[in-house]
């Protein structure tokens, strides 16, 4: 039985090697914040960390992953995450939600890496990322608000 | 029978029969007060009030528990357009709590406490941008009666008079120094008689409606992982479906096998429904795996096999005829077309478009062992839904009971006239004979390939100038799909016309003397569904680009032009002088960068947008975006600038480069993200909106953000390039 170190906490998940991430994380360690938009790597609504990068968890698979430490949207913490989730909140940047787990895991690794990104910084690091509900604009200026706020 | 629905999306002329009805009905949700207060489970007849276990339902619009907690319960649905809020900014408005006590649940049942008053109060629902002006008075008076009733009992608890107390941030104050919570208060203000008269605040004293510091208060939620949508259902012993549907619009089960899926591990069954093969399995990835090893064979005698460029080829042929009906005809369109000195045509092709939703559709059905059954999904359309429901379980409607979740985004998806996937889940239970509760859960690509499209349309323009240089004649004929043939929605259709689908045109606001909008109307096996804006979805476009092609001929500026037709439709003008104003209209830009505008009313509101663009290798790029919007009196400005960027956003994704498309063969060429392309970061201009302060009725703002930007961007195109750009998306027409 495979093992996953999701949030520091080791599962053994009864699933077999080619399961991706997503769902084992979903339904089996029952954790539901990421979310399933796309199953192709195309749209961001999965993304987790692993190692502190940013992953597609519908394209990683649980065989994969032996050593690795998973993080979920439930399992962002410390001062970037908290950040942007305060200024998420601030700015009313979500609106349906349902891609914003992903948006959130996506700008926490951004800020981690660049702690003052550029518009274009921002784009290579969310244009993965799909809003069908277009929040966007409030997006980009969440995360240099955020990057302003960290600074401070 | 199925509820009609009448006067639902109303052009501008039906603007004052709107406003009757909503007074008409605000009276009879007053008078619905007693019948919900009489409901509650605390209401013993003469019984000393024990605290109650339950929360006190105080009417059928909110409840209070011993906790403090107040929970409203929205006749409206929410996908992420923060209806939830604005009924919660409206109760608490009068209500006066503190905004960590509230929360928001979808509520259903009683139509004359839920039915959409702008729809006439015969059916409840959400669309056509509604959900504010249905619940403007509704939401305030229940909010006031509530603190009505608390007042009063905190009054006879302390022996005061009510007058002398007051509310604020959820407590009651008296100037003796008492005070309480709500919590404390609700039982006993539960048992008190219901105000008769619930005065409303004077709006120059509202702190929470037009407060542009308010932030939405489900947000958090919403960062951290916690808030609950459909796909996050989890019941002890449920299944998870996914579904096979036919490769064709039409196509049914003839047979299949699933014996080879069956034998896989996690699965739990195979089945076959009305709308295609389940495979249902312990959890989605034991499902998933599986369903590519059942084999089907489909009955495809009735199937739509027809592919989208025939069915474009045949509209376009067909928009050259005379239209089957007339949806407005004022002076002698044909006269005056063939006396004029100068005229102008065009022919503007749509594309069918997906609603592509974040959250794959989805919903949960779970039949108990009393014989009732459990929901749990986007209930767009509830009352509609529980009787599809219970007409596939053979039960009676009041048998179901709807869990109304907030989805993943909708745009209309979640709208169905026949249920589509609550049906579906219904039916999956039932071939499961009901041994589990079971979630249906859709991939992107049955998502993408699922039906209930935008439909696709032809639009033919002609204008005429007469000799002196005055526009004199305009000739419109639409071709397409009704939304609304064949299903309870029929009743929108009147003298042959489908006002879903000539709204936006019928309604034109320039004053043009001799005027002709036509439509025909086709049958075609594709699913059609309205999409974020509806009939405004192109019929913006259409108008408002040809618009500036007819300006354009004339050797106009187009804002200039615009105003000299709009003497009459001065909320279209002010608008539009807002948005060209702030966007520097006319003032030098820098080199290469090009200005477009559009304005356009959609369910009531007026929008107009300024885009500024530039073009290069054919890629056309949208640097910056002014709006301004005039939606009546603001509930949340806030949210209303969200909408308003996020509709711009939706609608530029659409004529950027979203196009659903059917192979020559009637299948479905898109499935996912890569193929069907919405709107992405990179591509999002830069974006201000503003708002034209007004103390008319509150009108809507979920969808009408939509509509304007299209045009205004082809506008700023052509002045780049030349070139109308007639067949959308941009992509295609920019090639052609
Ligand atoms: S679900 Fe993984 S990227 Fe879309
Ligand atoms: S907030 Fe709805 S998809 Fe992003």
């Amino acid at each position: 039985m495979p093992k996953l170190n999701i949030n520091g906490v080791d599962h053994q998940v009864d699933a077999p090697d080619d399961m991706p991430l997503l769902w084992a994380i979903r339904d089996l360690v029952g954790l539901t914040g990421t979310k399933f938009g796309c199953g192709q790597a195309l749209c961001g609504a999965c993304t987790v960390h692993l190692d502190g990068q940013p992953a597609r968890s519908c394209q990683t698979f649980v065989g994969d992953l032996k050593g690795v430490k998973v993080t979920t949207i439930e399992g962002a913490q410390g001062k970037v995450a908290e950040t942007i989730r305060q200024v998420w909140t601030d700015m009313d940047v979500p609106q349906c939600g349902y891609c914003q787990s992903g948006q959130v895991m996506a700008a926490v690794a951004l800020l981690a890496e660049t702690p003052k990104p550029t518009d274009d910084d921002i784009d290579a690091a969310l244009d993965g990322n799909l809003c069908r509900c277009a929040t966007y604009h409030r997006i980009r200026a969440g995360i240099h608000e955020a990057a302003r706020r960290l600074e401070a | 029978m199925l509820p009609k629905i009448i006067d639902h999306l109303a052009p501008a002329a039906s603007v004052k029969t709107s406003r009757r009805a909503f007074l008409v009905a605000s009276a009879a949700a007053a008078g619905a007060f007693v019948i919900g207060f009489g409901a509650g489970p605390a209401r013993a007849a003469g019984g000393a009030a024990a605290a109650p276990a339950q929360p006190v339902p105080f009417d059928a619009y909110l409840k209070i528990g011993a906790d403090g907690k107040v929970t409203i319960l929205s006749s409206q649905f929410d996908m992420g357009q923060g209806s939830y809020h604005g009924l919660a900014t409206l109760v608490n408005e009068e209500l006066g709590a503190s905004w960590d006590q509230i929360a928001v649940e979808g509520a259903t049942g009683d139509l004359k406490l839920y039915g959409n008053i702008v729809w006439g109060g015969a059916v409840q629902g959400t669309g056509g941008s509604s959900s504010i002006t249905t619940s403007f008075d509704r939401y305030r008076k229940a909010g006031a009666a509530a603190r009505m009733m608390l007042a009063a009992a905190a009054a006879k608890d302390w022996g005061v008079p009510a007058a002398e107390i007051s509310v604020t941030d959820g407590r009651l104050m008296h100037p003796s120094g008492k005070s309480a919570g709500f919590g404390g208060m609700a039982a006993k203000a539960a048992l008190l008689p219901v105000p008769k008269d619930v005065p409303l605040k004077d709006p120059k004293d509202w702190t929470q409606i037009g407060n542009a510091k308010l932030r939405r208060y489900d947000s958090k939620a919403k960062t951290d992982g916690t808030h609950p949508f459909t796909i996050d259902v989890k019941l002890p012993g449920m299944l998870t479906a996914v579904m096979i549907h036919p490769p064709r619009f039409g196509g049914t089960v003839k047979s299949f096998d699933g014996s080879k899926a069956k034998a896989m591990k996690g699965v739990v069954d195979v089945v076959a429904t009305p709308r295609g093969v389940a495979v249902v399995g312990e959890h989605m990835w034991a499902a998933l795996a599986a369903r590519d090893a059942v084999r089907v064979t489909w009955d495809e005698t009735k199937a739509e096999t027809r592919g989208s460029a025939a069915i474009l080829a045949e509209y376009e042929k067909r928009a050259a005829d005379k239209p089957q009906a007339t949806a407005r005809n004022d002076g002698d369109a044909a006269k005056a077309m063939a006396g004029a000195a100068k005229t102008v045509e065009a022919i503007f092709r749509f594309p069918y478009l997906a609603h592509a939703a974040m959250e794959p559709l989805n919903a949960v059905a779970r039949m108990n062992g009393d014989g009732t059954l459990e929901l749990w999904a986007g209930h767009q359309l509830p009352g509609l839904y529980q009787a599809i429901a219970a007409g596939i379980a053979g039960i009676k409607p009041e048998q179901v009971a709807l869990h109304i979740m907030k989805t993943g985004g909708g745009f209309g998806r979640r709208g169905t006239p026949d249920g589509d996937i609550v049906a579906e889940a219904v039916m999956v239970a039932k071939a499961i004979g009901y041994k589990a509760p079971v979630k249906v859960q859709w991939t992107r690509e049955n998502d993408m390939r699922g039906g209930r499209y935008r439909p696709a349309y032809v639009h033919r323009l002609k204008a005429g100038f007469d000799a002196a240089g005055k526009l004199v004649a305009w000739d419109h004929h639409i071709v397409g799909q009704s939304i609304v043939a064949g299903t309870p929605f029929q009743g929108l259709i009147q003298n042959g016309i489908d006002q879903t689908s000539v709204e936006g045109a019928s309604n034109l606001p320039y004053a043009v003397p001799n005027l002709h909008v036509g439509l025909t109307s086709t049958e075609v096996g594709v699913p059609p569904l309205w999409w974020r804006a509806v009939g405004s979805t192109h019929t913006a476009y259409a108008t408002e680009v040809f618009l500036d092609q007819v300006a354009a001929s004339a050797g106009a500026d187009p804002l200039a032009f615009r105003l000299a037709l709009l003497e009459h439709h001065p909320r279209h003008a002010a608008v539009l002088k807002l948005a060209a104003e702030k966007a520097g209209w006319g003032k030098p830009l820098a080199k290469g960068r090009f200005l477009g505008l559009a304005v356009h009313e959609s369910f009531h509101t007026f929008v107009a947008h300024v885009a500024e663009v530039s073009v290069s290798g054919g890629e056309v790029k949208v640097h910056r975006v002014v709006a301004a919007v005039d939606c009546g009196t603001v509930v949340n400005p806030n949210v209303v600038k969200a909408q308003i960027e996020g509709g711009t956003g939706f609608g530029l994704g659409a004529i950027l480069a979203e196009e659903l498309t059917l192979g020559a063969d009637g299948m479905v060429e898109q499935g996912n993200y890569d193929s069907y392309t919405p709107l992405r970061l990179s591509a999002m201009p830069d974006m201000e909106v503003h708002i034209v302060a007004s103390d008319a009725p509150p009108t809507g703002v979920g969808e009408p953000g939509v509509p304007s930007i299209g045009p205004a961007v082809a506008s700023a195109v052509a002045r780049a390039t030349g070139k109308w750009i007639t067949t959308l998306p941009l992509t295609r027409g920019m090639q052609s």
